[in-house]
């Protein structure tokens, strides 16, 4: 169960990206391959105990989980597995070891709104 | 009033400190021409026996060292030290993997008490037992070893898929206790190539030897490449 320190790391970089661009942070957006060694309902647990007590408290975490795609050698082409037991061509057969993607471990989007045009809103 | 939400578009890899580090260790050692490898299991497959013949056997000819990972104790470097090469224990407290800032941490606690690291052929990294979270971490390694012993199931590859796509080569061990178990080899070999096409494996066996000396003329060709 190493998606606690992944939680906090993912916690960790929007943070930085928060106080940079000065916003708050609504959701993280990020795509999870099979192949990354991530589970996504542990990582989703995870992610709500690594918010607790940041400028993070109370965001999202939406996950888009990507296939694994091969490159397959006798298609020439890039495909789509079908199965994480079976690193086969799903059309043809042919077995490759060429993995294209599925091991993504990416934050792809942040949602967020202006901290600084937000702050003064109720302030009167 | 509220302010619209918008969406911020980022590119940024989860473990990118971890990679950074892996990319300058690896830089780092190909520099001094130390070549790399690491051990991933599940717990008690037997990588540090594994581990322990390698390095005696490999000692009288080249400059070998390892580090070995655990949750806790030095029990394996106490039995891999045994073997007369230098070796650091890593605890990880309850971490259940190495990453890449611990091997790095740990040799350079290594050069603070007095060993250059820079004058080995082979370092061995033994990573904590666990077939799930090491898959994540590169650690700057040239080869990465996955084991598997011949009592855990010729269907394990099946079920760790990542770990085994994260690594280079299968090593089958305890190959003295296949006829007490039934293992079927060629089950478990059609069952790698499964799930990692073109695969190497090696099936040894460190109590009587079997295996090992091709095992380790794998291993000086690597090096002399």
């Amino acid at each position: 169960m190493h998606e606690l320190s992944i939680a906090m790391s993912i916690v960790e970089m929007a943070q930085e990206e928060a106080e940079r661009r000065e916003v708050r942070i609504d959701a993280v957006h990020m795509e999870l391959g099979p192949l990354s060694g991530v589970v996504p309902e542990a990582l989703l647990f995870s992610y709500e105990i690594a918010c607790n007590g940041t400028v993070l408290e109370g965001s999202r975490l939406v996950i888009k989980e990507v296939p694994i795609e091969v490159y397959c050698p006798a298609c020439k082409a890039q495909k789509t597995l079908t199965s994480m037991q079976w690193f086969c061509c799903p059309d043809c057969g042919a077995p490759t070891s060429e993995v294209l993607h599925g091991k993504e471990l990416v934050i792809t989007a942040l949602e967020v709104r202006d901290e600084r045009r937000a702050a003064p809103v109720g302030s009167a | 009033m509220s302010v619209e939400p918008r969406l911020l578009e980022v590119r940024k890899n989860v473990l990118k400190q971890n990679d950074v580090v892996a990319r300058a260790l690896r830089e780092r050692f190909r520099a001094q021409g130390t070549f790399v490898v690491s051990l991933v299991s599940s717990p008690g497959a037997g990588k540090t026996a594994f581990l322990e013949k390698t390095l005696t056997l490999l000692r009288p000819q080249y400059r070998v060292a390892a580090l070995v990972g655990d949750l806790a104790t030095q029990n394996d470097a106490i039995r891999l030290a045994r073997s007369q090469a230098p070796v650091k224990q890593i605890t990880t407290g309850t971490l259940c993997h190495l990453e890449a800032a611990m091997v790095e941490r740990a040799l350079d606690e290594w050069k603070t008490e007095g060993r250059e690291i820079g004058d080995l052929d082979f370092l061995f990294i033994e990573n904590v037992g666990n077939l799930v979270c090491p898959s994540s971490y590169d650690l700057g390694e040239d080869l990465r070893l996955v084991l598997l012993s011949v009592t855990e199931g010729e269907d394990k590859p099946l079920k760790y898929p990542t770990i085994f796509n994260s690594a280079d080569v299968a090593v089958i061990t305890k190959s003295d206790l296949a006829g007490a178990v039934d293992f079927d080899e060629e089950t478990l070999k059609a069952n790698i190539q499964a799930v990692r096409p073109g695969m190497r494996h090696f099936t040894v066996s460190a109590k009587t030897g079997e295996g090992l000396q091709e095992y380790l003329q794998f291993l000086r060709a690597r090096l002399s490449t």
